[in-house]
């Protein structure tokens, strides 16, 4: 029997990568997957010089679930639930992507009122998505007490969304041409009055937080991403527009009823951690506006499109885009006219925005290599899929 | 760094501390936000439309039986195949009629579920069951608090839990 000989061990695929060279002062180091200041279950390997990373490099695949693979196994509505499960955080805007790729296949024709009702309530899942965003990201810098006041205010949105929706995290909410259910008689005054107290919390945010001297030096040009890198990688969302280009799907494409809301789409021209913060605080705002002016002008009538039982697309071939919370959602169905997809692609925007992160933490400190993940609002089960 | 310099740093340092303390001692004034359970439990109005697993409905004219006519419709259309309708095969002509044999619904001759099992672990509350039934015989039940040890103890035989909830009704009738 062969002696144990611990300088064989190689490592994984990896890892492999990142072997100890000639000189001894290079520290390899695999941030996760159980690291806990890391998001999910993302790994990342890291070449240290002292407390300098000189080369990072994300793994990935550890909550890989063939999403795409049982899309190809389920019929057009059975894969709906699947939605809720890619990206847990925004759900609303994944389960619209994928509903509105097969509607763009099928011609179908959404009534105003499930439009007004999804507008409402993919805005409602964006703010619920970035105030969790805001509590873990502040854990992540070690602040504990923001979270607690994070998901006081999230709590409200879960009970809003629940009595819609029935659920609180997974939603599952669209059909194909329409929403599952109509929404309760209430709906349109516990929203107006949900963005009554949540812009009347924002000043405590602004104090507690945003101007804290301790945040803006873990913030202040971290991880500044100019906007052509960001370009050339395809992030999307508040990193983008944290570098200066306000691209905003629900603008430059829009989809549903968005055309006809008035908003403002936030944009900071710094590129460091601290503009993405603000972009995500400031698209609060945005998305209570949006709120406010689909309940108030929510139509009464049908919540859904006449569809056959049986979903059946014709042949050929969609693509939706949605603005997601992290970045631009692309869903892209290929039908070949039996009644499963033959092929769903997902684009999940946090792929493209983790693909930076290589750049950005190339130079830079561990610490605050940390605090430029967490900017990047990393969800791993929408990066695998 | 100048004597100035640092005295301000230390004055911004010491007001975002004041006031960060400020917020949380207010915060400490107010009522906690939070229900303490199992002490204390969420308001039933909070759990009208909460999704816990599917269960049956019964007919207006008798509670204890249900709409279902075993079209197995729902069993079809579950993405994660969770619900089981068993009813009795028809006896082939010419053959002796034995003890009775369930199959899978649907079974020609039967109207009626004779099992109507749903396996709650694999379910993920979507709906397509309650959605896709052509008589409303499906709906969620609103029980957050469902608990065991065992995972034999979430496969539940809707027609047993319909005929004891249309019993215990009875019962608080009279």
């Amino acid at each position: 029997m062969q002696a144990f000989d611990p300088t064989a061990l190689r490592g994984d695929l990896a890892s492999a990568r990142f072997e100890p060279g000639p000189t001894d002062d290079k520290l390899i180091l695999s941030m996760g997957p159980q690291h806990p200041s890391t998001h999910g279950v993302l790994r990342i390997m890291l070449e240290l010089d002292g407390e300098y990373i000189l080369r990072a490099e994300p793994v990935l695949g550890y909550i890989h679930r063939m999403h795409e693979w049982m899309a190809e196994q389920k019929t057009y509505m059975q894969f709906m639930p699947n939605m809720g499960r890619v990206d847990y955080l925004h759900a609303m805007a994944w389960n619209w992507a994928y509903a509105g790729a097969v509607e763009r296949l099928m011609g179908v024709e959404v009534p105003k009122r499930a439009e007004y009702i999804r507008v409402a309530v993919t805005e409602l899942n964006r703010i619920s998505s970035h105030l969790l965003w805001w509590g873990a990201y502040l854990l992540d810098l070690g602040a504990f007490t923001p979270i607690m006041y994070a998901f006081d205010d999230r709590e409200i949105i879960l009970d809003i969304l629940q009595a819609v929706t029935g659920s609180r995290l997974t939603y599952s909410y669209f059909t194909i041409g329409g929403v599952y259910g109509d929404v309760p008689a209430d709906f349109a005054s516990r929203c107006l009055a949900f963005t009554r107290h949540l812009r009347s919390r924002l000043p405590m945010y602004r104090d507690l937080v945003t101007d804290n001297v301790i945040l803006r030096g873990r913030c202040e040009d971290i991880g500044v991403m100019d906007v052509e890198l960001a370009r050339r990688y395809g992030a999307t969302g508040p990193c983008i527009r944290g570098s200066g280009a306000p691209v905003d799907t629900r603008r430059a494409e829009p989809y549903g009823v968005y055309n006809r809301f008035d908003f403002r789409i936030p944009a900071y021209t710094e590129g460091d951690a601290m503009a993405r913060y603000m972009v995500r605080m400031d698209e609060l705002v945005t998305s209570c506006d949006i709120i406010d002016q689909a309940v108030q002008g929510l139509p009464e009538g049908p919540i859904q499109a006449k569809v056959g039982k049986t979903v059946k697309p014709p042949k050929g071939e969609a693509c939706y885009a949605v603005e997601g919370a992290r970045g631009k959602i692309i869903i892209h169905v290929r039908s070949d006219g039996g009644p499963k997809p033959y092929r769903v692609k997902l684009r999940a925007p946090g792929f493209s925005n983790l693909s930076v992160f290589c750049d950005l933490a190339r130079g830079t400190l561990l610490a605050d290599a940390v605090s430029i993940l967490g900017s990047l609002d990393l969800v791993i089960p929408e990066i695998d899929r | 760094m100048s004597v100035s310099q640092l005295i301000e740093e230390a004055y911004t340092g010491l007001k975002s501390l004041v006031i960060g303390l400020g917020v949380t001692g207010k915060a400490l004034t107010q009522p906690g936000v939070t229900v303490l359970y199992p002490m204390e439990e969420v308001e039933r109005d909070n759990l009208v439309t909460y999704r816990g697993h599917v269960e049956l409905i019964g007919k207006d004219e008798d509670p204890a039986v249900p709409r279902c006519v075993a079209c197995g419709a729902c069993v079809k259309a579950c993405p994660s195949n969770c619900i089981t309708i068993l009813c009795p095969v028809a006896a082939k002509e010419g053959e002796e009629a034995g003890p009775v044999k369930m199959g899978p619904a649907p079974q020609k001759g039967s109207k009626t579920p004779g099992e109507f099992i749903v396996d709650f672990s694999l379910c993920s509350l979507c709906g397509q069951c309650a959605k896709t039934c052509p008589v409303d015989s499906l709906q969620f039940s609103d029980n957050p608090y469902m608990v065991s040890f065992d995972r034999k103890d979430f496969r539940i035989d809707l027609l047993a839990r319909l005929r004891r909830m249309a019993r215990d009704e009875a019962v608080a009738g009279e």
